[in-house]
């Protein structure tokens, strides 16, 4: 109980007086939805070109992120937020929570991966796509999709899954996607049929594709990463590009208006774009922010950048409430499957 | 926190004032104060803090109503209600008959090993939701051991919710209920014995009426766990939406807390309504355990034993079961493609940075939870039940107390963030702490330790406090030298349930860790998205594992110590 309350007096201190005598290093905390296993690495490059920083990671997925942030916003706690969904950082960016800065590096990267609008807040580190998980062991005879509209055929009736749009960004991705490439109307009409087939709608963006490589499933509508992942671990599935293209999403970065650190944070930022950081993102992600950096993992699909449709992430964001109350009536008034 | 000072408050009071029934009234009223302010303050604020925002829009604008009726007028809401409201009754209908029948094997019945079949009940309790939701996959999935038991039916849907449901339950009503037919007179049933009345009359005409108090406890708190539950739908619930995942995906879907507000303002209206009914049963409940009370001892009797044994072994396996294969599961490499056995899961740090660290943080929250929680939760109930001044606050303090119950863990955490977060409010500096996810992790489960400690009381005869009184001993005397050793079994269930729950809990949590004070709990929730699903099970079954040796040390405890202390019950 003392050493508790000696431990939060501390703790107390230390947040109280950053900088003091105690500490060299500067906690810097940094929001995330990165991936676990991505923590280390990215803190041990960090540390490394900024060694006056000392990285404290809060992770959480996406969705519960993007929520705690939101909550938090009128006594913001991160100085940084990284590794999460562009669409985020759009949200934010819309609510004045974000510092402006542009990083060091940014006019470097691949255009699609800055922020198109004044004042500069974000910048983009790597994209991720929806592709489709296929049990190859399940299959009983379905031939492998390598189009969408093979995700129709009456035998997968009740045995596809994918995430809850409203639930996941992952699922507002894939619809998003399939509205822009095939056209609003041709879109609906394709979703019509899919959800003919669906057995659910999950409320994760990966769950999907592990229930396909369980063989809970046939087929999972999910992330790309997940995908090549459970592959690699021994699930007998195969990874789609549909051959009209997929969805995406990036991941990005920005610094948190009112961060007490800004000028680390600043320097961070600096960091998101060289090449290290850069080589770091395509140790997890196919397709990242620098231009030449390629490193794709085991059993990624090899088409996965040419599969990326035109992907207006404005649009996106500008009609997801339109988006998500369509879908909503036509899928969810319904009664559900009956599987 | 401010319950620390009250023992101060106490001396002080008794050194100070004099005579000493005078400042009865004061202390007890400064008591009853502390208990509304710390109620208030770890309560009633956070949930303000959220649910007001629901006549807000998103950008904080005032807008009345307008939530509320574009909740009303989406096509999803009432099958959302129904489906909650049907998922929570039928699982209440399955719940409570098994689980008095079980409790009233352990506590009137003279079968072996009541220790060990109690203590199997409350598994479900002890592990993880999670590890609930992947035995049940890995058992009747769809690539599950016995899915041809399934008949065709999935899993996934209200047969799956349902089923996941009521094992999560169990062990809250079984809690509730031991407690409620743990203490009898049982002069009564001798007397009827004695006049040949039959089993069945002494059954619905002694024991149900004496245990009303915690059947109708029992059946509003299971009602209202499965429908604020959110985490068995958001696994198995498939397409099958309930109010609760509604809540989830407005909040963590589509970061809408004035929608995710008006959810959980319609998932407040179960606990609302238990309110009132507990004001009206109490009303009519009197206590059972007179002053001149001998407790029940249930004679061997080898019909009824057999029967109830093999009742309750029965139950027991089925409970157990799951999480036996669980525990397997955490074990094989790849299922159900590779079942090889292997130790890596367990390497924890191979998939979580943290690695076993976050497990030293659980136990840290789990034992600070359950000190500090059970003397706040038995004493506010003591207060609230055994003194007869200042009825209004003691009311008010019972409907504080009753109203976690109801609040989806979400709804709570999201609530304590806006209220502890706020930059106006001094006691900000907690946030992030271990301190701030020990106050909320008592408030999550105050509601379950305050019926315990209620059941336990209300069977305490009020003669104990009249004759002190007569005595001029004053209460604070009594409580300490009569009423807690007599329910020192119930204060020793419920430090057991508040430490376990700390050890499992994620709802609320998840939003309140801070970098430092992550814990295990949330990290099994984080290898379970990153795909690393048999470490999971695996990080699962260490605390599952950890919360059922406390709960063996428990029995024990129970066994030789008080086993003792309250021989005096017996002739």
């Amino acid at each position: 109980m003392k050493n508790w309350l000696a431990t939060c007096l501390v703790g107390a201190f230390a947040l109280a007086l950053p900088g003091a005598a105690l500490a060299q290093k500067t906690k810097v905390t940094v929001y995330t939805a990165l991936e676990n296993d991505q923590l280390g690495p990215f803190k041990a490059s960090i540390e490394k070109a900024v060694p006056e920083a000392e990285v404290v990671w809060v992770r959480d997925s996406t969705g519960v992120i993007t929520a705690r942030f939101l909550a938090e916003k009128d006594n913001p706690r991160a100085d940084m937020v990284m590794g999460l969904a562009a669409s985020s950082l759009l949200m934010f960016e819309k609510a004045g929570l974000l510092e402006a800065y542009k990083p060091a590096g940014a006019d470097a990267l691949k255009p699609v991966f800055r922020d198109g609008s004044e004042p500069y807040t974000w910048t983009g580190m790597d994209a991720y796509l929806g592709v489709v998980c296929f049990n190859t062991a399940e299959a009983k005879g379905v031939p492998v999709p390598t189009s969408w509209k093979d995700l129709l055929n009456p035998a997968l009736k009740g045995k596809i899954v994918m995430p809850h749009p409203a639930s996941s960004g992952t699922g507002y991705l894939m619809v998003a996607g399939w509205l822009q490439s095939m056209g609003e109307a041709e879109g609906w009409k394709f979703m019509d049929g899919l959800h003919e087939n669906i057995a659910a709608y999950l409320h994760s963006g990966s769950a999907p594709c592990v229930q396909a490589a369980r063989g809970e499933r046939t087929v999972g509508l999910a992330l790309d990463m997940r995908g090549a992942s459970e592959k690699s671990k021994g699930a007998p599935i195969e990874v789609v590009i549909p051959k009209e293209g997929v969805g995406w999403e990036m991941e990005a970065s920005a610094i948190v208006k009112g961060s007490k650190n800004l000028n680390l944070a600043k320097k961070v930022a600096d960091w998101s774009t060289t090449k290290e950081a850069n080589e770091l993102y395509s140790k997890t992600y196919a397709i990242v922010a620098a231009p030449g950096i390629e490193n794709k993992p085991a059993n990624y699909p090899a088409n996965a950048e040419a599969g990326m449709i035109k992907n207006d992430l404005a649009w996106m964001a500008d009609n997801r409430d339109r988006v998500l109350a369509e879908w909503s009536k036509r899928y969810e008034s319904k009664a559900a499957p009956k599987n | 926190m401010s319950h620390a000072a009250t023992p101060l408050t106490m001396t002080n009071a008794t050194v100070k004032l004099s005579p000493p029934r005078l400042s009865e009234r004061h202390v007890a009223g400064v008591l009853i104060l502390a208990l509304c302010a710390v109620l208030i303050l770890i309560i009633a604020l956070p949930l303000w803090a959220l649910l007001s925002k629901s006549l807000e829009d998103t950008q904080g604008r005032f807008v009345g109503l307008a939530n509320f009726v574009s909740y009303a007028t989406t096509p999803t809401l009432l099958s959302s209600l129904t489906n909650s409201l049907l998922v929570a009754s039928v699982t209440t209908g399955i719940v409570l008959p098994l689980a008095f029948l079980y409790a009233y094997a352990l506590r009137r019945s003279c079968i072996p090993g009541r220790g060990l079949f109690y203590a199997a009940a409350m598994v479900p309790v002890f592990a993880p939701s999670l590890l609930s939701g992947l035995a049940l996959i890995y058992i009747f999935g769809n690539q599950g051991l016995l899915k041809s038991w399934m008949m065709g039916a999935s899993l996934y849907g209200p047969v799956g919710i349902i089923a996941a449901e009521a094992l999560y339950s169990f062990p809250h009503a079984v809690l509730i209920l031991v407690t409620a037919l743990g203490l009898s007179d049982g002069r009564l049933r001798e007397a009827a014995e004695a006049m040949g009345t039959t089993r069945w009359r002494i059954f619905h005409t002694i024991t149900l009426p004496g245990a009303r108090y915690g059947v109708i406890s029992a059946a509003f708190v299971v009602f209202t766990l499965v429908i604020t539950d959110f985490g068995i739908p958001k696994v198995i619930g498939g397409q099958f939406s309930v109010l609760a995942t509604d809540a989830y995906r407005q909040v963590v879907g589509q970061q809408n807390f004035p929608m995710g507000a008006v959810v959980g303002i319609i998932l407040l209206v179960p606990a609302v309504l238990a309110f009132f009914v507990d004001r009206a049963v109490q009303r009519r409940q009197s206590a059972m355990l007179s002053a001149r009370a001998v407790p029940y001892a249930p004679r061997p009797d080898k019909r009824r034993d057999l029967t109830l044994l093999g009742f309750v072994s029965l139950t027991a396996l089925a409970i157990v079961g799951p999480y036996g294969i669980a525990i397997w599961g955490s074990f094989v490499k790849y299922w159900p493609y590779n079942l090889s056995l292997t130790l890596n899961n367990y390497d924890f740090a191979a998939v979580d940075p943290e690695g076993w660290s976050t497990y030293g943080n659980s136990l840290l929250l789990a034992s600070l939870t359950a000190v500090i929680g059970t003397a706040l939760i038995f004493t506010g109930a003591y207060l609230i039940e055994k003194l007869k001044l200042f009825p209004r606050l003691r009311a008010f303090a019972q409907f504080l107390a009753m109203l976690p119950m109801a609040v989806p863990g979400l709804v709570l955490g999201l609530g304590y963030v806006f209220f502890f977060n706020a930059g106006w409010n001094p006691l900000n500096a907690l946030y992030g702490t271990l301190t701030i996810l020990v106050i909320n992790t008592i408030a999550h489960f105050y509601t379950v330790g305050h019926i315990t400690a209620l059941t336990s009381l209300k069977q305490i005869d009020s003669e104990f406090e009249s004759v002190s009184a007569s005595l001029k001993v004053p209460f604070w005397s009594t409580f300490r030298r009569v009423t807690a050793p007599i329910c020192l079994p119930a204060i020793l269930d419920i430090a057991v349930y508040v430490f376990v729950n700390a050890l499992t809990t994620v709802s609320a949590v998840i939003f309140l860790y801070g970098a430092d004070t992550k814990l295990a709990s949330i990290a099994i929730v984080h290898m379970d998205e990153a795909g690393a699903i048999a470490s999971a099970a695996g990080m699962a079954s260490v605390i599952m594992l950890t919360a059922i040796a406390v709960k063996l040390a428990h029995v024990g405890l129970d066994r030789l110590v008080f086993g003792r202390l309250q021989r005096w019950r017996q002739r």
